[in-house]
């Protein structure tokens, strides 16, 4: 449904060009999660926002519905605009502070032609309201952004994007601000949105067991300075992965478990510094810190994404077996 | 102030190094109007423990850590209660009353801070060497002036104790380091003057995994070695569990469960504590349904009559809308690790039989049966846990008979929730 | 004053009026705007607006019926402060409406839209700022003998727009990058509407405040050019009573005093209260220094 091929970021800085994003194939199909995992600064950011039209590739093209999105007309543009919603991560900044809920969730609506009169805007906007389980809607309607919880301004950002009858969700860290209570009823609402409406999800995380919670029956790609380095079902990338990069996110998770927390194995890193996007080590991205580092291709050819049974995976000493 | 003496001191047992009594910390809101963030909170903090102050934001943590130390902003009072310490030299001062000029040798030599939001607590135009540079100063004895050069030497050791680069941090200017950078070079400055106690906000929120790990790993060590006690506000029970010796659960201001980290997380006796673990999915394993909390922690303004939880508590009875519950002894222990908890129904067979719902996570997912559904989750072999959980925490034995009954009320609620 | 906690659901509005009542320079403030408002449009309503030459009292002392003496020309000094604060109240009003509304138009397009449209403007910024404003006055006043105040207004609006639009246009840029307004372009709202509904009001308290700063410096400009004698006027007037002041030498004269000082203090309490209410509307307004 939406696509990305071989997308591409480079900005351009003052030190150098920064390759954000270096090439990512991703596919989010009807009905599907597909998960981003990574570290911040490993381009999965740039990639929800080149996914959402936000920022155009520098290389590469973003597909919808098998067209290209950069050489769309204004009509399919506006088409993929509304079919295409993003939520951001902070609902402190995502939502106009001097507007009132019903004005923010029904200024699509009314814009768009999508209800007659303010009176069905109304309506329709307490259906939204209900959809995001903030009831009773009535009260919610006239109140302004401050006087509610991040969860709640997070469920009018939601309700805001359903106005549009999205196909897609992109959302980029949307749990991430709220507390563990909240995270998990906000998921449940989104899992729903999936489930009856069958909208997909591009979701964005760093939490590991987010992901895995969201998207268990969907796909995880986990990222790395900018580039997938392990793509495949969920549950199979999370209980088993097999990308060392992929190992080490999973095993340094804090479980919230004294004794599991105790006895778990941690995979060790060779090094705890990134490397800088202007000034990557030869080969593969992660060998500087890999703890499977062998000599020979890892620090001389780049390992390409490739299948590996029942998943995507680029690492040299992985893939040989 | 007046050196307060009222606990037996020993040799062997010399007592709690942080004695908490009946503490409120408040804001003024005007000029005769205030609101009380923290009510009546009590606890003993023995030398060497790590104390885990959990809880959903706005429960009043950071403000009890800053109100400890008296580091609130010029709104914050704490009107009522005692803050008894031990200091270096054995003398117990009462950090509530101390008057400003020992305040600030006190902050530092005895306590240190080490703040949220890492970028926020270095002054941005001032390089690293000069914050060590300054805090060495500002609390060194009158009429001792240490000499530039060994200040930097010892700033360069402390660097060196959380796994920095002295020579590239030391000139750097804040905003040059990384956030994990930042933190680790915050954790330094907080041992610069060896401490007995540091109080840690939020320490690894906003930081990546990798480096939150590694922090972690490094406070374990430091903790080890130079023993100093600590105690940590976070919202992240992952951290709690890996960080902590003990747990205190805070809800609306009040502290209303502590325990070991074991009694929290396997044995919890109260709602709300129950609520928050259960409400984070775990990431080794099969897919577990976490439970959502509703609702939010209530107005300070407006709390509700009776027990603060009720209105959000699946189990609450008439009676908790009415009687505000104490935080009762369930299990006493010594150095102020008994399990307490402020709920009515705390005893409550009922509630508590076939274990806590908490317990299911002490199964190991890779002994569990599949589930029949299964696509094919595998277990995890190369990394994430190794065997049974060992009996390496202080109350060995609990867990063996707790899996077996978490494993019949997992596969109950697989029944009865598939995952969606 | 009493502090109660303020209505959470109060909106610009009701923070400008909470930070002109909750503290005391702000409410001094306000209370000093509000009575020379009152003096200059509510009095003219109460009192005899004949005020005739009186040759046989030139300079007259304080008295019972004079209750500041009268001036050169026998008229009474009290009847024409109350009677000459109207026009420089209003022509200060008119043109701050004229910059103000100049300066967010162009500096809300400039800054959203960016572009050439951006580098037109801010040219065309540059060039007004290089214009002399008291010499254009000159100009103007030499070869369009105006007293209307209307004009005048429209002279002070357009010559001063540029300093605000500025900053106005730096406040859009910023706006701009925020993510509600990145979540509106997203819903594709359109440009006019985005500016209009989603940019522009959340810079109310800070237009708001600039206005005001606008209304201070565009009275001082009138009275500088009523001082300067370059606009005549037919009406009573502060700043015609300075300079006549000023022509009949009054400041030799201690009798004079009244006549001379009554109208600058008018103008001083005006702009203290404006400018006071300003700086207690800026901490209100601006959550930096709000938090402290």
């Amino acid at each position: 449904m939406l696509t990305l091929r071989g997308a591409q970021q480079v900005f351009r800085t003052a030190r150098g060009d920064v390759p954000a994003v270096a090439g990512v194939d991703l596919d989010v199909r009807p009905g599907q999660v597909l998960c981003l995992v990574g570290e911040s600064g490993c381009g999965k950011t740039t990639t929800a926002r080149m996914a959402a039209a936000l920022s155009s590739p520098t290389a590469g093209e973003v597909l919808f519905r098998g067209r290209d999105v950069a050489t769309m007309d204004r009509g399919e543009r506006a088409a993929f605009r509304r079919s295409v919603q993003y939520i951001h991560q902070d609902p402190y900044a995502s939502l106009n502070p001097v507007r009132t809920v019903f004005s923010t969730v029904s200024a699509g609506l009314r814009r768009h032609k999508l209800v007659k009169d303010r009176h069905e805007a109304r309506r329709v906007t307490i259906e939204l309201l209900e959809r995001v389980e903030l009831t009773p809607a009535e009260d919610y309607l006239d109140k302004y952004p401050h006087q509610m919880s991040g969860g709640q301004r997070q469920r009018v950002a939601v309700a805001r994007a359903l106005a549009m009858e999205p196909e897609v969700i992109i959302a980029d860290e949307s749990t991430s601000m709220l507390d563990v209570s909240i995270r998990v009823s906000l998921l449940n609402t989104l899992g729903r949105l999936r489930d009856d409406l069958g909208v997909s999800f591009l979701f964005i995380t760093h939490d590991l067991a987010v992901a895995k919670y969201f998207a268990w029956r969907g796909e995880i790609a986990v990222m790395y300075l900018g580039k997938v380095v392990e793509h495949g079902p969920t549950p199979q990338v999370v209980n088993d992965p097999r990308h060392p990069y992929t190992q080490a996110l999973i095993s340094a998770v804090c479980e919230p478990d004294p004794d599991l927390a105790r006895t778990k194995e941690r995979v060790r890193l060779r090094s705890s510094d990134i490397p800088d996007l202007t000034d990557l080590p030869p080969g593969c991205d992660f060998h500087p810190r890999c703890p499977l580092y062998a000599e020979g291709s890892c620090d001389t050819e780049r390992p390409p994404l490739v299948r590996s049974h029942d998943r995507l995976l680029a690492c040299h000493v992985v893939t040989r077996g | 102030m007046s050196p307060v003496n009222d606990l037996p001191t020993t040799p062997d047992d010399p007592g709690p190094l942080l004695s908490v009594r009946g503490v409120d910390v408040g804001y003024r809101t005007g000029r005769r109007t205030q609101v009380t963030a923290v009510h009546d909170v009590s606890f003993d903090l023995h030398p060497g423990q790590s104390m885990a102050l959990v809880g959903e934001s706005g429960c009043g943590k950071t403000t009890l850590g800053l109100g400890l130390l008296r580091l609130l902003p010029r709104s914050g009072v704490v009107p009522k209660g005692e803050i008894l310490f031990r200091r270096k030299d054995g003398t117990r001062v009462d950090v509530r009353t101390l008057e400003k000029e020992k305040l600030r040798r006190f902050r530092w030599n005895e306590a240190a801070m080490v703040f949220q939001g890492a970028m926020n607590a270095f002054n941005p135009v001032l390089r690293i060497e000069e914050h060590f540079l300054d805090t060495f100063r500002a609390h060194e004895r009158a009429g001792r002036r240490r000499p530039r050069k060994e200040i930097l030497e010892r700033s360069a050791e402390l660097l060196e104790m959380v796994r920095l680069d002295p020579a590239r941090v030391l000139g750097s200017y804040p905003h040059e380091l990384s956030g994990g950078m930042r933190q680790r070079s915050l954790i330094a400055l907080a041992l610069a003057l060896r401490p007995q106690l540091i109080i840690l906000d939020e320490p690894t929120t906003a930081l990546d995994i990798l480096t939150q790990r590694s922090i972690v790993e490094r406070l374990a060590e430091l903790r080890e070695e130079l023993r100093f006690s600590m105690v940590f506000i976070t919202h992240d029970l992952g951290l709690a569990a890996e960080l902590a010796d003990r747990v205190g659960t805070m809800y609306a201001g009040r502290l209303i469960e502590t325990g070991t980290t074991r009694d929290i997380f396997y044995r919890s006796r109260h709602p709300y504590t129950s609520a928050l673990i259960n409400a984070v999915p775990p990431v080794v394993g099969d897919l577990h349904v976490p439970e959502s909390l509703p609702g939010g922690p209530p107005s300070l303004n407006a709390l509700p009559p009776g027990c603060s939880f009720a209105p959000r508590c699946a189990h609450a009875l008439d009676v908790c809308t009415t009687t505000r519950p104490t935080l009762d002894v369930l299990q006493h222990r010594g150095a102020g690790l008994s399990h307490t908890a402020a709920c009515l129904r705390s005893t409550d067979a009922e509630l508590h039989a076939e274990g806590s719902p908490v317990i299911d996570r002490t199964v190991n997912p890779a002994h569990a049966e599949p589930r029949p559904d299964d696509t094919a989750p595998r277990a995890a072999s190369t990394v994430g846990h190794a065997g049974a959980p060992a009996s390496t925490g202080p109350a060995p034995g609990s867990v063996l008979d707790a899996a077996s009954a978490a494993e019949a009320v997992e596969a109950d609620e697989r029944r009865a929730q598939p995952p969606c | 004053m009493a502090v109660t906690t303020a209505p959470a659901s109060a909106g610009v509005w009701g923070t400008i009026w909470q930070g002109l009542t909750r503290s005391t320079s702000g409410f001094i403030g306000l209370c000093l705007v509000l009575s020379v408002l009152l003096f200059s449009f509510v009095g003219p309503l109460l009192i005899d607006h004949h005020n005739p030459t009186d040759v046989s009292r030139i300079w007259g002392p304080m008295s019972s019926e004079h209750w500041l003496g009268t001036n050169h020309e026998g008229k009474d000094t009290l009847t024409q402060l109350i009677l000459g604060g109207r026009e420089p109240i209003l022509v200060g009003l008119m043109a701050a409406v004229i910059t103000v509304a100049i300066a967010v138009a162009l500096g809300a397009v400039a800054g959203y839209v960016r572009g050439r449209v951006d580098h037109f403007l801010l040219q065309l910024t540059d060039i007004t700022m290089t214009i002399p404003f008291i010499v254009l006055m000159l100009v103007i006043a030499s070869f369009y003998r105006t007293s209307s105040p209307l004009v005048v207004s429209l002279i002070i609006g357009l010559v001063t727009w540029p300093y605000l639009m500025r900053s106005i246009r730096a406040q859009v840029l910023t706006l701009k990058e925020r993510e509600f307004i990145e979540a509106a372009r997203l819903q594709d709202l359109g440009t006019a509407r985005i500016l209009c509904v989603e940019v522009l009001p959340n810079m109310a308290g800070y237009i708001f405040i600039n206005f005001i700063i606008a209304i201070t410096n565009a009275i001082y400009a009138v009275v500088g050019m009523y001082l300067l004698g370059l606009l005549p006027s037919t009406a009573e007037n502060w700043g015609l009573m300075i300079q006549q002041a000023w022509d009949n030498n009054a400041f030799l004269l201690p009798q004079a005093a009244p006549f001379l000082v009554a109208p600058m203090v008018m103008i001083m309490l005006f702009q203290i209260g404006l400018v006071t209410m300003t700086r207690s509307l800026e901490q209100a307004l601006n959550p930096r220094l709000r938090d402290r």
